[in-house]
C-alpha cells in the first residue's frame, strides 16, 4: 500500500459560492487520477449550507467538508492554512491542486512550507510522466517568456493552477460519491483581523466576451467615453494598459497585463497600445485581436490578427457608427 | 522599529535572451536590476521610516555580485544591506530560498515588519514571501496596495484579494508583500548614490548562519522541486492583416469579419 494516494482539489468558495476554477481543477484532476488509478477528492472549507453534492456531480469521489458557519467567511489566511494542513496530513493525497487565484496563491505556499513539500506556481499544464508516474507541472516564467517543466521531489506534489486554463468538469447529476464532514480548527489569538471589505465597483473583466482597451494613445480621461461606447455596441467591457491606470484615468480592475488581469475574450481591441511584453502577457490568448495604432511599427501588430494603422480619434467613432448601422 | 526588506537581483527583462533550440536562458546577455516590485517594497519601508522612524535593512540572497543591488537599496533609503551568499545556497527552489532568507532574518535579531515584493520577474512564483513567513512563524498578508497605519504593535493595510478589497490589521512581527500599486518608488538622489558606493555590505554564508541553517535545508539539497526542462515557446505570431489606408474600406472589411465570426449578430 502506498502511503500517499489520490488527487486533491482545494475548493475555493466565497459567500457559499464555489469559484469556477475549482470546477476546472476537478476536470483536470479526474484525468490525472484515472491515469494513476486513484481517487479524486476535494477539500472544501465553508459553511454547512454549501451543497457539496455539486462537487460530486463534477467528478469528485469524496468531499472532505470542513464545516464552520463563520471563520471561512473572510479571506483569512492563517485560519484556512491550519484547516487545510490538517486535512492533507490526515488524508495524504499524492497530488494537491489549488486555483492560482489571489487567495489560492496566498494560502498554498504557506501550506507547502508547513508540510515542507514543494509547490509549483501558476501552472498552465499538468501531465503524468509515463515512466515514473510522477506529475509534470508546466508553468510560464521569466515574465511569460519561457515554459518550465517542473517535478516535485516530495509528496504531496503540490501546484497552483491558472484560472481559465482548463475546461470545467462536466456536470452529471447521476454521479455518486461520499461527503465526509469535519469540524473546524479555530486559531486562538489570531494575529490577523479582517476589519472590513471595501466593496469596490463590481466589475469583472476576466469573463467578458469582448474587451476594448485603450493605452497611452488616449489623451484625456474623458476620451474613455468613445472607448466605452465601442465596447457597449459590441456587448463588451473596457480594458486599459497600465499607464492609464497609473495616471488615474480608470480603476485598476480594468488593467490588462502582467500585473493586472489576464483576459481571453473572443475579441480584443487594442486602441493606442504599443504592445509591450507586459501588456501582451494579459491578452495574447484572445481568440481574435484587432490593433489600432498610428505607428505601423508598433509591436502590438505582431500579435494582432488584424491591424489598422491610423488615429484612434478617427477610427473609433467611425467604427461605432458602422457597427450601429450593421445592427440596425 | 526595525523593518526588513527582501530584495532580489534579477536580469533586465528587456535585454535577456532565450535560446529556443537549447532551451536555456542566457542570463549573461542582460544586465541586472532590482526586481521592480521590490523597489515598491523598499519605498513602502522608507515611507514608514520617514513618518515615524525605523531602521530599514535590505536583505538579498544571491551571488557576490548581487552586492550592487544592496548598494542601490542603500542609495534609495535603506540603512544597511546584508547579502546572503554561499555556493551551498545555489540551485535553491522557493522552499530552500525561503528557508535561507528566514535564517538570515533570524541572524539579524529583532525585527517588527518584513516587506517583500509580490513576485519576481524571473522565477515569478510569488511564493517566497508566504514561505518565509511560515518559516519565521509569523503571519503574512499578500497583495497589499496601501498601508493605512503602521506602528510597533501592528500594521493596517488594504489588500486586493478574494475578488474583493479588504482592510486587514496584523499584529507584529508580520510579513507583507506589496503590489506595484502601493507607491511609485523615488529615484535616488545623486549624493546618496555616491555615498552608497562606499557602503560596506556584509556577506553571510553557511558559517555565519550556522545557528539557524543546516546544509540540508538550503541549495539543491534543501529544494523540493526541480526544473527538469525549459521550453522557449515561439513568440505568438498572428495572421496580421494590416490596413494602412482607405479606412472606410478597412472598416467595412472588418465589419464583415465581425459578422462572420458572430461577434455582431445581424438579424
Ligand atoms: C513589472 C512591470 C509590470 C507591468 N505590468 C503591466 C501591465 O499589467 N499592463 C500593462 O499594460 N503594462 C504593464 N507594464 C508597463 C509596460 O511595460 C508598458 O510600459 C505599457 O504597457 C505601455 O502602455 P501603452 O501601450 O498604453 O503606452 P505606450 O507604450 O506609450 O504606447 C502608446 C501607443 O499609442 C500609439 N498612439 C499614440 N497616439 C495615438 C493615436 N492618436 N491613435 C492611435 N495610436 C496612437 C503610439 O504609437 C504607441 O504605440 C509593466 C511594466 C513593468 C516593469
Ligand atoms: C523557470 C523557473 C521556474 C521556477 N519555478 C519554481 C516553482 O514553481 N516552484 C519553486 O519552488 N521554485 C521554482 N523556481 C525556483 C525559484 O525561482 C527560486 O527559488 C527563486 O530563488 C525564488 O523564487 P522567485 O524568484 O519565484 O521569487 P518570488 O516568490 O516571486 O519572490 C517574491 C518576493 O520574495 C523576495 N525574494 C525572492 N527571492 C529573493 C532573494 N533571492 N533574495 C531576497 N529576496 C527574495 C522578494 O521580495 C520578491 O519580490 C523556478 C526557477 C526557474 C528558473
Amino acid at each position: 500500500m502506498k502511503n500517499y494516494s489520490g488527487v486533491m482539489v482545494f475548493v475555493e468558495q466565497k459567500n457559499k459560492e464555489i469559484h469556477r476554477v475549482s470546477y476546472e481543477l476537478l476536470g483536470k484532476a479526474r484525468e490525472l487520477a484515472d491515469q494513476i488509478n486513484e481517487e479524486v477528492v476535494c477539500c472544501l472549507c465553508g459553511p454547512s449550507e454549501i451543497d457539496a453534492n455539486e462537487l460530486i456531480y463534477r467528478g469528485a469521489d469524496k468531499v472532505f467538508h470542513v464545516q464552520d458557519e463563520e471563520i471561512f467567511g473572510n479571506p483569512e489566511v492563517m485560519t484556512y492554512v491550519e484547516n487545510i494542513v490538517k486535512i492533507i496530513e490526515e488524508k495524504k493525497p499524492e497530488i494537491c491542486l489549488f486555483g492560482a487565484t489571489s487567495f489560492g496563491r496566498s494560502i498554498a505556499p504557506r501550506v507547502a512550507a508547513t508540510l515542507k513539500c514543494g509547490l509549483t506556481a501558476d501552472c498552465t499544464g499538468l501531465a503524468i510522466d509515463e515512466e515514473d508516474m510522477k506529475l509534470v507541472q508546466i508553468r510560464p516564467a521569466f515574465s511569460e517568456n519561457i515554459l518550465a517543466h517542473i517535478k516535485s521531489q516530495y509528496l504531496p506534489q503540490m501546484a497552483t493552477v491558472r484560472y481559465k486554463e482548463f475546461d470545467e468538469a462536466k456536470r452529471d447529476e447521476s454521479k455518486t460519491g461520499e461527503i465526509i464532514n469535519f469540524s473546524s480548527v479555530k486559531i486562538k489569538n489570531n494575529p490577523i483581523e479582517v476589519l472590513e471589505e471595501i466593496t469596490e465597483e463590481v466589475f469583472n473583466i476576466t469573463d467578458a466576451r469582448v474587451v476594448v482597451s485603450a493605452g497611452k494613445g488616449l489623451k484625456s480621461p474623458e476620451d474613455f467615453k468613445m472607448i466605452e461606447e465601442l465596447a457597449a455596441v459590441l456587448g463588451g467591457v473596457v480594458g486599459s494598459s497600465r499607464p492609464l491606470v497609473e495616471d488615474g484615468f480608470i480603476s485598476k480592475a480594468h488593467q490588462v497585463g502582467y500585473s493586472g488581469n489576464r483576459v481571453k475574450p473572443n475579441l480584443y481591441i487594442a486602441c493606442g497600445i504599443s504592445g509591450a511584453p507586459q501588456h501582451q502577457a494579459g491578452m495574447k490568448e484572445a481568440d481574435m485581436i484587432l490593433a489600432i495604432n498610428s505607428d505601423p511599427s508598433a509591436p502590438i501588430f505582431n500579435i494582432a490578427d488584424y491591424g489598422i494603422v491610423g488615429d484612434i480619434y478617427e477610427i473609433v467613432p467611425q467604427m461605432i457608427e458602422k457597427i450601429k448601422n450593421k445592427k440596425a | 522599529m526595525r523593518i526588513i526588506v527582501l530584495m532580489k537581483q534579477v536580469p533586465d527583462m528587456e535585454k535577456v535572451k532565450f535560446d529556443r533550440e537549447k532551451g536555456v536562458i542566457d542570463r549573461k546577455s542582460a544586465g541586472t536590476e532590482i526586481n521592480p516590485f521590490d523597489l515598491n517594497a523598499l519605498e513602502a519601508a522608507v515611507q514608514i521610516k520617514e513618518t515615524r522612524g525605523a531602521e530599514v535593512v535590505a536583505v538579498c540572497m544571491g551571488p557576490p555580485s548581487a552586492e550592487v543591488a544592496l548598494k542601490e537599496a542603500i542609495s534609495r533609503g535603506a540603512d544597511r544591506g546584508i547579502l546572503l551568499s554561499d555556493r551551498k545556497f545555489g540551485g535553491s527552489d522557493v522552499k530552500a530560498t525561503a528557508y535561507t532568507l528566514a535564517a538570515g532574518i533570524k541572524a539579524i535579531g529583532e525585527y517588527d515588519l518584513v516587506f517583500a515584493g509580490i513576485q519576481t520577474v524571473d522565477g515569478d512564483t510569488g511564493q517566497v514571501g508566504a514561505e518565509v513567513a511560515q518559516f519565521l512563524d509569523i503571519p503574512h498578508i499578500y497583495f497589499v496596495e496601501k498601508i493605512v497605519e503602521a506602528n510597533e504593535e501592528s500594521v493596517t493595510v488594504v489588500t486586493d484579494i478574494w475578488d474583493g478589497v479588504y482592510v486587514k490589521k496584523m499584529k507584529l512581527p508580520g510579513l507583507v508583500t506589496v503590489t506595484k500599486d502601493i507607491n511609485s518608488p523615488r529615484l535616488p538622489a545623486f549624493k546618496d548614490k555616491m555615498k552608497s558606493r562606499k557602503a560596506v555590505i556584509p556577506a553571510w554564508g553557511m558559517d555565519e548562519l550556522a545557528e539557524f541553517l543546516d546544509e540540508t535545508e538550503t541549495g539543491r539539497k534543501g529544494s523540493a522541486t526541480m526544473v527538469k526542462k525549459i521550453e522557449v515557446p515561439k513568440a505568438v505570431h498572428r495572421k496580421g492583416l494590416l490596413w494602412r489606408d482607405n479606412m472606410d474600406t478597412a472598416l467595412n472589411e472588418f465589419m464583415d469579419i465581425l459578422v462572420d465570426k458572430k461577434v455582431i449578430e445581424v438579424e
